[in-house]
């Protein structure tokens, strides 16, 4: 876990089912390929909108250690 | 094997109808007898309104089937007199856990909010919960309520009128014929009386199997919900373990889509499979098993003419999240009072178009809900099943994965939004009690509010006044007046006022919400009930 809980890891999203089914229905009819890149679109978007580099590695830290 | 299979609860008798040579017309005739049939059948005899129900069977359904009852379902079953006996002999459980892989990510508890009558879920086997219909049945039957079940009754034909509805009933003496002026189908997934009419039942079929095994077993798990997700035990699949009363325990697996089912089937290969998930050394009984598909799709309309279709007859979803039988009750809570006034003639028919309205709108939440569970469950392609393990790994240790695990959203009442019922919202009190939603329940006294609110229609006045009695063109309305200063716990200010001093509301007699304002209003409450019963 990082050192400071800038980073939120408790429940944040207002309805994580929508999100859920928003997230699955952007990739549906995409090759393997094409979902992959949607991806990594998609993760460069949300970093841009966070902004905050301590905020980031404790976020890219969090997801080495999970699985 | 349980007795309770093998007892005809109705057998067959002999009915006046078929040594007569004139067509007998019911009022009502509900064509089946399982959860969703003997409730409809239940409240129409409550509410002296004559009801013949006939089932092609005379016993209880075979195995556990339905076996999770929500709070508002159990709250439905107080009002027709049959709750008490299902919580006396449900099981109630909160907790739950989760597995992916070989290793437990989290636990959790549903944590019920305090101050409801009723538990958030009990579990309990659907043959149970039959059996307490029929004794209710059977009680108000004695009583001289105008009630009748018939075994071995077949529906064989079917004919739609204008203003009626002709039947052919087959039984082991021949067929005979009879006439109701409305039929209530509640005749399950496959439902004869459907196909009978040659109506639509569009939707989603999903490529999966699931075995179901009940296995009675003297065992040390607690009462708690496990979930697997890609166990060593089912690699690749999914896997559910809840208990049942009686020392029964569903195991549910999921075998995917090409499978051998007579394989499945053999006792020695559930045998393999039970002792791989619990233990070499389990000792059980297997008490009913049986293997699944579903769907989860409905009827573009769930009303045709006189024909009135409610449970999975017009809507049928995936198991997770419990929206079968829950669902149903609700279909019926909501038919059955509109029923009775257009019967005696206080509501006109169109009133029933509302049943339409408001349970198509229940069924379409059940059914996105529980198609987002079997999404999760049974991811569709690559990249689903990447992003449904990466939710599960990272749940493990973060807890805002978890909301996003979904191995079933359980089973809450729909609020009726945009229902032509509702009069607009003119209080600025909380949401959970707003114009469509299903009354809030909170303690009062030694008792709780919503028996105190039974099949009528109330005005229920918090610190306000209004008359003890109104009447509306045949409708009447029974005041119920509350205040805060008997509000012990605080749940009636919290659910029904928020910030307001006062409130005065009007509630259906299946205890949804019609209308509320902060104080009594006589022009615009006349004009809510109006609205309420489909007269503007």
């Amino acid at each position: 876990m990082p050192d400071t809980t800038d980073l939120i890891l408790t429940p944040n999203l207002d309805n994580a089912d929508d999100f859920y089914a928003t997230l699955l229905a952007a990739h549906e009819g995409l090759s393997k390929e094409e979902s992959d890149a949607l991806h990594a679109r998609l993760l460069l978007i949300l970093a841009n909108h966070i902004g905050d580099n301590k905020l980031l590695e404790q976020a890219i830290e969090a997801a080495r250690k999970a699985g | 094997m349980n007795k309770i299979f093998e007892t005809p609860l109705y057998p067959y008798r002999r009915a006046p109808e078929q040594d007569e040579e004139r067509i007998m017309r019911h009022k009502v005739v509900v064509v089946g007898a399982g959860p969703i049939g003997l409730s409809a059948a239940i409240d129409l005899a409550q509410n002296d309104i004559p009801v013949l129900v006939i089932d092609d069977n005379d016993k209880v359904s075979f195995g556990s089937r339905a076996i999770c009852f929500a709070k508002r379902p159990l709250e439905i079953l107080d009002r027709l007199g049959a709750g008490d006996a299902m919580v006396e002999k449900g099981v109630e459980w909160e907790l739950g856990r989760v597995f992916f892989g070989a290793r437990e990510v989290y636990r959790f508890n549903l944590l019920p909010e305090a101050g409801h009558k009723r538990p958030a879920f009990i579990n309990l086997q659907q043959y149970y919960f039959e059996e307490f219909l029929v004794r209710r049945l059977r009680e108000l039957e004695a009583e001289g309520r105008p009630v009748e079940i018939r075994g071995k009754n077949k529906l064989a034909a079917i004919g739609a009128h204008e203003d009626h509805v002709t039947l052919e009933i087959d039984t082991p003496e021949g067929p005979y014929n009879i006439e109701a002026e409305w039929l209530i189908a509640a005749d399950g997934a496959g439902s004869p009386t459907r196909r009978m009419m040659g109506l639509d039942f569009v939707g989603k079929v999903f490529e999966d199997n699931f075995l179901i095994a009940d296995v009675i077993m003297q065992a040390d798990f607690p009462t708690e919900r496990w979930f697997w997700f890609d166990p060593p035990f089912n690699r690749g699949q999914s896997a559910l373990l809840h208990k049942q009363p009686d020392n029964v325990w569903r195991i549910d697996f999921q075998l995917g889509w090409d499978i051998d089912r007579e394989h499945e089937l053999k006792p020695e290969n559930i045998d393999r499979r039970l002792r791989a998930m619990l233990g070499e050394n389990i000792r059980y009984e297997l008490e009913w098993s049986s293997i699944y598909t579903f769907q989860c799709r409905r009827m573009e309309r769930f009303r045709k003419g006189r024909v009135i279709f409610a449970g999975d007859s017009a809507h049928q979803v995936s198991p997770f999240g419990a929206r079968g039988a829950n669902s149903g009750l609700q279909d019926t809570d909501n038919l059955i009072w509109k029923l009775k006034l257009v019967i005696e003639g206080n509501a006109p028919e169109s009133l029933l178009d509302s049943y339409d309205f408001e349970r198509i709108l229940a069924a379409d939440e059940n059914i996105l809900n529980s198609t987002r569970s079997t999404d999760f469950i049974t991811p569709k392609s690559e990249i689903s099943r990447i992003l449904r393990d990466a939710v599960l790994d990272l749940s493990a240790r973060h807890e805002f994965a978890r909301p996003l695990v979904n191995s079933g959203r359980l089973s809450v009442p729909a609020v009726y939004d945009g229902s032509p019922l509702n009069t607009a919202d003119a209080l600025d009190g909380p949401a959970i009690s707003r114009p469509g939603a299903p009354c809030p329940d909170a303690p009062l006294g030694d008792g709780f509010l919503l028996d105190r609110l039974g099949d009528r229609f109330i005005l229920l006045t918090i610190d306000a006044e209004a008359p003890d009695e109104i009447e509306e063109d045949g409708i009447t309305v029974t005041r119920l007046s509350l205040s805060v200063r008997d509000d012990t716990t605080g749940a009636l200010k919290r659910r029904y006022l928020a910030d307001e001093p006062s409130a005065v509301y009007l509630i259906r007699p299946d205890q949804h919400v019609a209308a509320r304002r902060p104080s009594w209003n006589e022009n615009l409450f006349r004009a809510a009930i109006r609205r309420a019963t489909g007269k503007e």
